[in-house]
């Protein structure tokens, strides 16, 4: 293993030059350039025809959907939109690669020159574009036999080509000079926000752990003042916390090198999920020559002004925006809000909140109970089987008394597990709060004298003892009492 | 002229067929004996479908018997060139690389001619994936020249030529990258066009070159290769480049080409091909300048044009094709379908992938793939791929320019007569030279007809008609018109073929 620098040395003596390219498969209906479904998980070789096979003949129709669904996603990182532009062939042997090219674009993409605006530690950084190009996806390898599923030692090679030209959206930053010490969380910062623009735009599920966003991570280093130094390519970075790892490890890695004199080399690495290295991959001095050439199978792009202008238009507030919205009309603080991103909340207490729950109430059972429930079942938050209109009811019924926070948690019990809404399992499950003062005030009477030493300190003024009672008047209402209503009657029985 | 079924043209025999003077069974049996009988000899076909062919023919002759309504080619049998994909029917492109695959779809032009419900009698001999002159290229055997059996008839779609020329099939599908319906049609005394390009579906025709190639219509004269034209033509979803236009009425421009006047016609004769005659025989440029003066008395107008750059066709022709050739013969690497060569345990399967080829491709395309692999690498994409596509830009524009002042362009089809086998196959340049005149009118897109107009040493020779692109109609007129100018079909004059 290669000899590391701590990181906190490295960002000393260097600074990181960052850069991102990012893939996104698109959501459309269809594949790139025929008529084949998309859907995720199919049978292998379900999803399958003359064209995305490169049987002898066919020909390739470009995915309107998938043109308009890139222009948003370049409108949206606030890139230009060529006026003129067109696909070419990258050609390349891989057995997952029907054609032996990937039809792409080279000279000429879609949209170019924007940018994405992220904040890190309270400071701005923005994020250059260079280029948003639409290309096609390949197949998928399983290599059989093998002892870690890979080509060497392997007896056979399966290939699955349903995955083969779903459209893919290639995001290219310019490089990222000056995040020093924070190169790990800006690129975090970008990946998540390029995932939170995609996401609102409707076109692609982004979701890192299917592969329908995957990032491939370059980073350099360079004395303070120098050059830039040489780049490294580290694909198969497949989270976002993989992001900021990936950074971290090329950051100490090169540094090391970089300390004893040793330069680096241009080259592709592979980021190891499971140790959070890289390892070396092909270097690019035996690169293949790509041989990029207009594709003659299909026409010149020209989308109209006219067509650019309706996407604009069209285009969702972005969610950077509509989240500094949300945080002042939520009011909440920085790190509130921050967990509110973190935990993929916005739209549920959005949602939330226009069923009728205040703000806060949203907030709190989101980022509290839910949260903990999610955690437990290891699901993600909007995965659980509760909505947010039913969230708002069981709040609704919490500020009426009906509930309280311990009932309101049992009936969350009921709603995830599929009995209803909040008031059907209320009433199946007989989860009211007991309302009925004479019966309170029986239990009351029960529990001082089951206590008449805790009533005793009461009525001499230890008001806080009064929990042990409600303890014992809860326990015997099966907790279906309002524990404000009974401190009360406690108070006002044992009172002087 | 004669009563044989095979002797008619496919007009006569369109015709014979709905009037109930044969039925189709009839005449589509009477072109599969006579591939049984002298297709040993002129090896024409790669694969017939007897069975196939008659079960359409009887269902032309059942609609026709109860009345029904049927397109105008009904029940006339055809030939296909094995470049198009054929639906469960042996396609091969004439490669050992597609021996045995046996297509799941259908070419759009194939489709048509199935809703034309003319019977397909089979698949045509070809220069491997449409690369070549003379049909030596086949991996299949070559095809023999029904005029001279010792001589080639041409290619790359010596097959379909061969077979409209020996009357085994009254029309043939070719396709034409820089001359291959062309040139074979003028060896061979038929008539060939090359539509405009996009004007005729390229889904399902196996790529050679994806901006150069072109199906179209083989027959014995205008008339049925115009019929035939505007069966297959026309627009295609499933063809982005194809052009969504109204197809050029060239059945229309066909029958009033053959009433013989051409008054107010101008062709353009380029300066640049009669100063570069030289690589012409003179024996071709004898026939091609007597059939000039037919179209004269026929009242047309011979206007001299210039068009310096055609001079740089052929190197143009041969960094773009080959270029667009190798990338899309890339796909075949034994992995999905056709030959698998090496796969025994032993070989990676790049080094599979790499004697799969190896073994797959036979000389002239391998030579295609190395000079275009080489045409687009890193360093000399900008000299030789990048420079090519710059002069094809001012090649179309000479076209574009020599139509401002003319209505179609003439020249020989090709510069020799038919050659005899061998002959050329140990100097690709002297092979590429039989596409000296039919390349132009391929990089430029625009259409362009071959129609036999004499002989020279005993072989026929052919004038080429170009027109404007979406112009296809003239190139028709113009080519019946000379017919209207001869007694007999030259085609009916082929000697007759001994079967083996």
């Amino acid at each position: 293993m290669s000899k590391l620098n701590t990181y906190e040395d490295a960002v000393a003596a260097y600074e990181p030059v960052l850069g991102l390219e990012t893939h996104i498969e698109l959501d459309t209906r269809t594949k790139m350039f025929c008529g084949c479904s998309t859907t995720f998980g199919g049978e292998p070789n379900t999803q399958v025809c003359p064209v995305c096979l490169a049987l002898p003949g066919a020909l390739p129709v470009a995915n309107r959907a998938a043109i308009e669904a890139t222009i948003k996603i370049g409108l949206a990182l606030n890139c230009s939109i060529a006026e003129w532009t067109r696909f070419a062939r990258k050609n390349y042997f891989y057995p997952d690669m029907p054609k032996n090219f990937q039809t792409t674009q080279y000279e000429e993409p879609l949209c170019e020159e924007g940018y994405v605006d992220v904040t890190v530690d309270g400071k701005p950084y923005r994020v250059e574009i260079e280029r948003v190009h639409l290309e096609e996806d390949t197949g998928k390898t399983l290599h059989v036999g093998g002892a870690t599923g890979r080509i060497h030692g392997a007896t056979e090679s399966l290939v699955d080509y349903n995955r083969a030209g779903i459209p893919l959206v290639e995001i290219v930053t310019k490089p990222v000079p000056g995040t020093g010490a924070l190169a790990p969380e800006v690129a975090r910062a970008y990946v998540t926000e390029l995932r939170d623009i995609v996401r609102s735009l409707g076109v692609s599920d982004v979701r890192m752990e299917q592969g329908s966003m995957r990032c491939d991570v370059n980073l350099s280093l360079n004395k303070p003042g120098a050059e830039w130094g040489t780049r490294t390519e580290t694909k198969n970075v497949n989270s976002l916390r993989s992001v900021e790892r990936a950074v971290r490890h090329e950051v100490r890695r090169q540094s090391a090198l970089l300390d004893e004199g040793i330069k680096i080399i241009q080259e592709t690495r592979h980021f190891q999920e499971g140790t959070g290295e890289t390892s070396p991959g092909r270097s690019k001095e035996e690169a293949t020559d790509y041989r990029y050439f207009p594709e003659p199978d299909l026409a010149v792009m020209e989308p109209s002004r006219e067509w650019v202008e309706e996407l604009r238009a069209s285009l969702p507030e972005p969610p950077r925006q509509r989240r500094e919205r949300l945080q002042a009309e939520w009011s909440l603080a920085d790190k509130e809000m921050q967990s509110v991103v973190n935990a993929d909340a916005v739209e549920l207490i959005e949602s939330t909140i226009a069923a009728g729950a205040a703000s806060s109430s949203a907030v709190k059972w989101w980022l509290g109970e839910l949260s903990r429930r999610a955690n437990e079942a290891g699901e993600e938050l909007g995965a659980l089987q509760i909505t947010p209109a039913q969230v708002a009811e069981l709040q609704g019924m919490v500020d009426d008394g009906r509930l309280n926070d311990k009932l309101a948690r049992q009936v969350i019990d009921g709603v995830l597990v599929g009995e209803g809404s909040p008031a059907e399992v209320a009433q199946k499950r007989g989860l009211e709060v007991v309302s009925d003062t004479g019966a309170l005030e029986a239990a009351v009477d029960e529990a001082i004298a089951a206590n008449p030493a805790v009533a005793d300190k009461i009525r001499g003024g230890a008001h806080a003892a009064a929990g042990v009672l409600i303890g014992a008047v809860m326990k015997a209402t099966k907790g279906q009492a309002d524990a404000g209503s009974v401190r009360q009657i406690i108070l006002d029985k044992l009172a002087g | 002229m004669s009563d044989r079924i095979i002797d008619q043209t496919a007009a006569e025999l369109s015709a014979g067929i709905r009037e109930g003077r044969y039925t189709s069974v009839e005449v589509t049996t009477a072109f599969l004996d006579r591939i049984d009988a002298i297709d040993g000899t002129v090896k024409a076909f790669l694969h017939v479908d007897r069975e196939g062919a008659l079960a359409t023919a009887a269902e032309v002759d059942a609609d026709i018997a109860a009345g029904k309504e049927t397109f105008a080619l009904a029940g006339v049998p055809i030939a296909i060139k094995d470049v198009v994909v054929t639906k469960g029917m042996p396609t091969t492109a004439a490669s050992k690389i597609l021996e045995g695959w046996i297509p799941p779809y259908d070419a759009t032009i194939v489709e048509r001619i199935k809703t034309a419900r003319m019977p397909i009698l089979g698949k045509t001999n070809m220069d491997e994936f449409a690369m070549g002159s003379s049909t030596e290229y086949s991996a299949y055997g070559k095809t023999l020249n029904p005029w001279d059996t010792g001589r080639i008839p041409g290619g790359s779609g010596g097959g379909s030529a061969a077979a409209v020329a020996a009357k085994m099939a009254p029309l043939a599908i070719g396709t034409d990258t820089g001359g291959s319906i062309r040139q074979p049609g003028a060896v061979t005394g038929t008539f060939g066009a090359k539509p405009t390009y996009g004007s005729n579906s390229r889904y399902g025709l196996i790529a050679f070159s994806s901006s150069l190639d072109t199906p179209g219509p083989v027959a014995r004269n205008a008339l049925d290769a115009a019929l035939l034209h505007e069966a297959i033509s026309g627009h295609d979803p499933r063809d982005s480049t194809a052009i969504d236009a109204p197809v050029p009425p060239v059945v229309a421009a066909a029958r009033a080409g053959a009433t013989g006047d051409l008054s107010g016609v101008k062709l353009g004769v380029v300066k640049e091909f009669k100063e570069g005659s030289d690589a012409a025989e003179p024996g071709v440029i004898a026939a091609y300048e007597a059939a000039v003066e037919q179209l004269v008395k026929l009242g047309a107008e011979i206007v001299e044009v210039s068009c310096p750059s055609f001079a740089y066709a052929l190197p143009t022709y041969y960094l773009i094709a080959p270029s667009e050739a190798s990338s899309n013969l890339a796909r075949y690497d034994g992995v999905r379908y056709g030959l698998r060569a090496g796969d025994d345990g032993k070989h990676s399967l790049e080094e599979v992938m790499s004697l799969t080829r190896e073994a797959g491709f036979g000389p002239e395309v391998k030579r295609r793939i190395i000079l275009g692999t080489y045409a687009l690498s890193a360093g000399y994409v900008d000299a030789f791929y990048g420079k090519a596509q710059k002069v094809r830009t001012l090649i179309k524009q000479d076209f574009e320019q020599a139509f401002e002042s003319v209505d179609a362009i003439i020249s020989p089809t090709t510069p020799f007569v038919a050659f005899k086998f061998g002959e050329r196959t140990g100097d690709p340049y002297q092979m590429y030279l039989a596409d000296l005149y039919t390349i132009p009118s391929n990089l430029y897109g625009g259409p362009g007809v071959s129609v036999p107009v004499g002989l020279s040493e005993g072989m026929p020779v052919g004038l080429q008609v170009m027109g404007p692109v979406m112009g296809d109609d003239i190139t028709y007129r113009v080519a019946a018109a000379f017919e209207s100018t001869q007694d007999t079909l030259l085609a009916d004059t082929a000697p007759e073929i001994e079967g083996k």
